[in-house]
């Protein structure tokens, strides 16, 4: 009946249990945090008030769960039917990347408990960036549960339940194409309101949302490609290259549009100098440049988009490119005057660890007792 | 010096003030542009001398009055009267007692009957975006009003922040797309006097000198007279002992704030700042009146790129005068943590990590698809 089977492997397996100690080590210190409070176990400061728990986890974070988002617009507004495959795992990984920005999110809120307030419309502050990002993905990861959930009631058998949401799952897949341009975007936003204190080749002030937008996008589509790529080898399941090939198209379109709006800023600003001063910020901006530019002129040619490792090691390229892209901008040429430094403190970095660790092992849960990936017959 | 046979007797008469106060105010002002002895019979003389009076014609843009307020409220002996006898305020648009398309009339034949001898003094920023439309005056805009009054000037002279580099208005995102009179009148010289209020001292002078030698006092690179804004706040500042010293106020109201420590800590903004705030003070009334004199941090208001674009209580760049190298760090804020070597390690893994895994996938990949093939 359905083109999507549960992979039926067993779930204790090495790997699994070198993430679950690294989940277990990132708990511990997590409930650290939750005793202790903030200060002990980050380094962040009156300077650097976003440290990792923010900067990867939510900023890095929900791009690298765009997959869904990029794999949405492509099925249900372009109408590409052929990268229906995909979508079903797509979504499964943003629900547990949203899942871990939101979580993210939270505990690095100094007084979680008033975590509610949010939702509460006599406490919301209309003109905050920062309440639509938090609404937004608030909303945005019940969508992706809505969206994820035929795959749980098909295993449970409910049959009509999942006819009647069928009926009305498109008003849900719309949602879930409109939710993350809004708040991918208002991401970038955050970064006007930081003003100078941002690097000025990454101040861009008008153009954020934009290029937060476009290489959020770009992000999803290489993040498709590399957890098929992954689970193909993985799972030792038949390569789903030609069908990937066709993202890395998108991928390369997506490049050429953002390095187009990227360096026109940087000229027409008069800002071209500061690429080649050779401080911190030229340098970082130069390594950056090199990893959007690699997936650019790895996929232009027909063939090398058709060769799955190249096509992978484009795709690994443009993920390091928006993350590098966001530490950039956020935390890594971000400059909150004298007299501050941050550097994440072991146990942040564990916590980070952990919780991606656990989105992992949750997935590979999830694909072994779901319909999720499809068949292979169907590839 | 040269003997002045000139009659002072005239003056006292209009201005209603004494020759020996007159006399003071002249030399006090030549004093602090750091002129000769002699240059303040020469500025005595020249604003004695009514037929010497310069038209001036002063443009209201994007701006609170403030610099107008403070000129107007300057406790310097009747100085309400020496500004207006000093000079022939011929346009402005807070002071005019006439309104409306008169005074327009009347500025346009100002200009035309003073061409290349009047002085034009620009208060407020300038909107450019949207060609200008968010500041109009007598249905002309600020951007059309300036071009014309300074085309024929003799003198351009931008009076507070707004007028020397935008002022609050031109901070990010700066909707209105504001900038200064320097900005908008490129190929022009422009003297600014910056500050939010600008120390009217700093304009007196300036004209006084103006209108003595017919020309403009030396100026930097940014247009600003090089005798008030020569030196930081820092420089004179006299809470700089307790700056050397590394004593500091930590908070307001704390032990070092009450004891006048120094309040760079608090943000002050004096090392960053090019004002003569520290000698002149405000309101001529002694006793430290001026911001940090009365415990409250420099928030830089002169200085384009410090006032109202850095926040208030974070550290300035302290330009010159550090510390020396034996002191600990002034720059030290709480809560920072070095990058331990295993943060680091463990950052470096999981970037190796990821690489890693990558060429091993990448690897089996294309073993993968050489077999399938």
């Amino acid at each position: 009946m359905s083109a999507y089977q549960p992979l039926k492997r067993p779930v204790i397996t090495f790997p699994f249990l070198v993430l679950s100690v690294v989940a277990l080590i990132g708990t511990y210190y997590l409930v650290q945090r939750f005793i202790h409070g903030m200060g002990p176990v980050t380094n962040i400061n009156g300077g650097y008030a976003w440290g990792i728990w923010v900067v990867y986890d939510v900023v890095v974070g929900t791009a690298l769960a765009c997959g869904g988002y990029a794999l949405a617009i492509t099925v249900y507004v372009m109408n590409k039917g052929k990268y229906h495959p995909l979508i079903r795992p797509a979504i499964l990984a943003s629900l547990l990347g949203y899942g871990l920005g939101g979580i993210g999110a939270m505990i690095d809120m100094g007084r979680w408990w008033q975590f509610y307030n949010i939702f509460t419309p006599w406490h919301m502050n209309f003109n905050s960036v920062m309440l639509e990002v938090g609404l937004c993905v608030a909303t945005y990861i019940l969508v992706l549960c809505i969206e994820f959930a035929p795959a749980f009631l098909e295993k449970i058998g409910a049959k009509g339940a999942v006819k009647a949401l069928n009926k009305v799952l498109f008003f849900f897949i719309a949602l879930g194409v409109l939710l993350p341009t809004m708040h991918q975007s208002s991401l970038g936003s955050m970064l006007i309101a930081m003003g100078y204190k941002v690097h000025p080749l990454w101040q861009t002030l008008h153009l954020q949302p934009l290029l937060a937008i476009l290489t959020a996008l770009t992000m999803g589509f290489a993040v498709v490609v590399f957890e098929a790529s992954f689970s193909s080898v993985g799972f030792r399941r038949p390569s789903e290259t030609p069908i990937l090939a066709g993202l890395g198209k998108a991928i390369m379109g997506l490049i050429s549009v953002y390095l187009l709006v990227r360096f026109g800023e940087v000229i027409i600003n008069g800002k071209l100098g500061l690429i080649f001063a050779g401080d911190l910020g030229s340098l970082m901006f130069l390594l950056e440049t090199a990893l959007f530019v690699f997936p650019l002129v790895v996929l232009m040619s027909e063939q090398r988009r058709g060769h799955g490792p190249l096509l992978l090691w484009a795709s690994v390229s443009m993920l390091f490119a928006g993350a590098l892209y966001r530490f950039n901008a956020f935390l890594i040429t971000y400059d909150p005057g004298p007299g501050y430094s941050y550097f994440p403190s072991t146990p942040e970095i564990m916590v980070t660890a952990g919780m991606v660790a656990l989105e992992i092992m949750a997935y590979l849960i999830i694909v072994k007792k779901f319909p999720v990936l499809h068949n292979a017959e169907t590839a | 010096m040269a003997e002045s046979d000139f009659d002072f007797s005239a003056v006292e008469r209009r201005l209603g003030v004494s020759r020996r106060t007159f006399l003071k105010f002249c030399s006090g002002v030549a004093a602090s542009l750091g002129l000769p002895s002699g240059a303040a019979m020469a500025m005595a003389e020249a604003v004695a001398d009514p037929k010497r009076r310069p038209p001036v014609i002063w443009l209201h843009g994007q701006e609170c009055t403030g610099p107008s307020e403070s000129l107007l409220r300057s406790e310097q002996p009747s100085l309400e009267h020496l500004i207006l006898d000093l000079i022939s305020l011929d346009y402005h648009q807070t002071l005019d007692t006439g309104a409306g398309h008169q005074v327009e009339d009347i500025k346009k034949q100002v200009m035309k009957e003073n061409q290349g001898k009047y002085l034009l003094v620009v208060e407020g920023a300038i909107p450019m975006a949207n060609d200008g439309i968010f500041c109009k005056i007598g249905g002309e805009t600020m951007v059309e009003i300036t071009h014309e009054a300074a085309e024929h000037a003799a003198a351009i002279v931008a009076f507070g922040s707004c007028a020397s580099w935008g002022g609050v208005q031109s901070a990010a995102p700066n909707p209105t797309g504001a900038v200064g009179a320097p900005q908008l009148l490129e190929g022009k010289t422009v003297v600014t006097i910056p500050g939010c209020p600008p120390n009217p001292a700093n304009f007196i002078g300036t004209v006084l000198y103006f209108v003595t030698y017919g020309k403009l006092p030396p100026i930097d690179e940014k247009g600003r007279p090089k005798w008030a804004y020569g030196r930081l706040i820092h420089e004179n500042c006299y809470r700089r002992p307790h700056f050397d010293a590394g004593r500091f106020a930590l908070e307001f109201g704390d032990e070092g704030h009450r004891k006048g420590y120094c309040l760079y800590k608090l943000g002050c903004k004096g090392p960053e700042t090019y004002n003569n705030c520290p000698s002149l003070e405000f309101n001529n009334v002694g006793g430290g009146v001026w911001p940090i004199g009365v415990g409250h941090p420099c928030f830089g208001c002169s200085e384009g790129g410090v006032g109202f674009n850095k926040p208030l209580f974070s550290l300035a760049d302290v330009k010159t005068h550090t510390p020396p190298n034996m002191f600990p760090s002034i720059d030290d804020r709480e809560g920072n943590a070095p990058v331990s070597a295993g943060a680091a390690a463990i950052a470096g893994a999981a970037v190796g990590l990821a690489v890693g895994a990558t060429a091993m996938a990448s690897k089996k990949l294309d073993k993968k698809e050489q077999d399938g093939e």
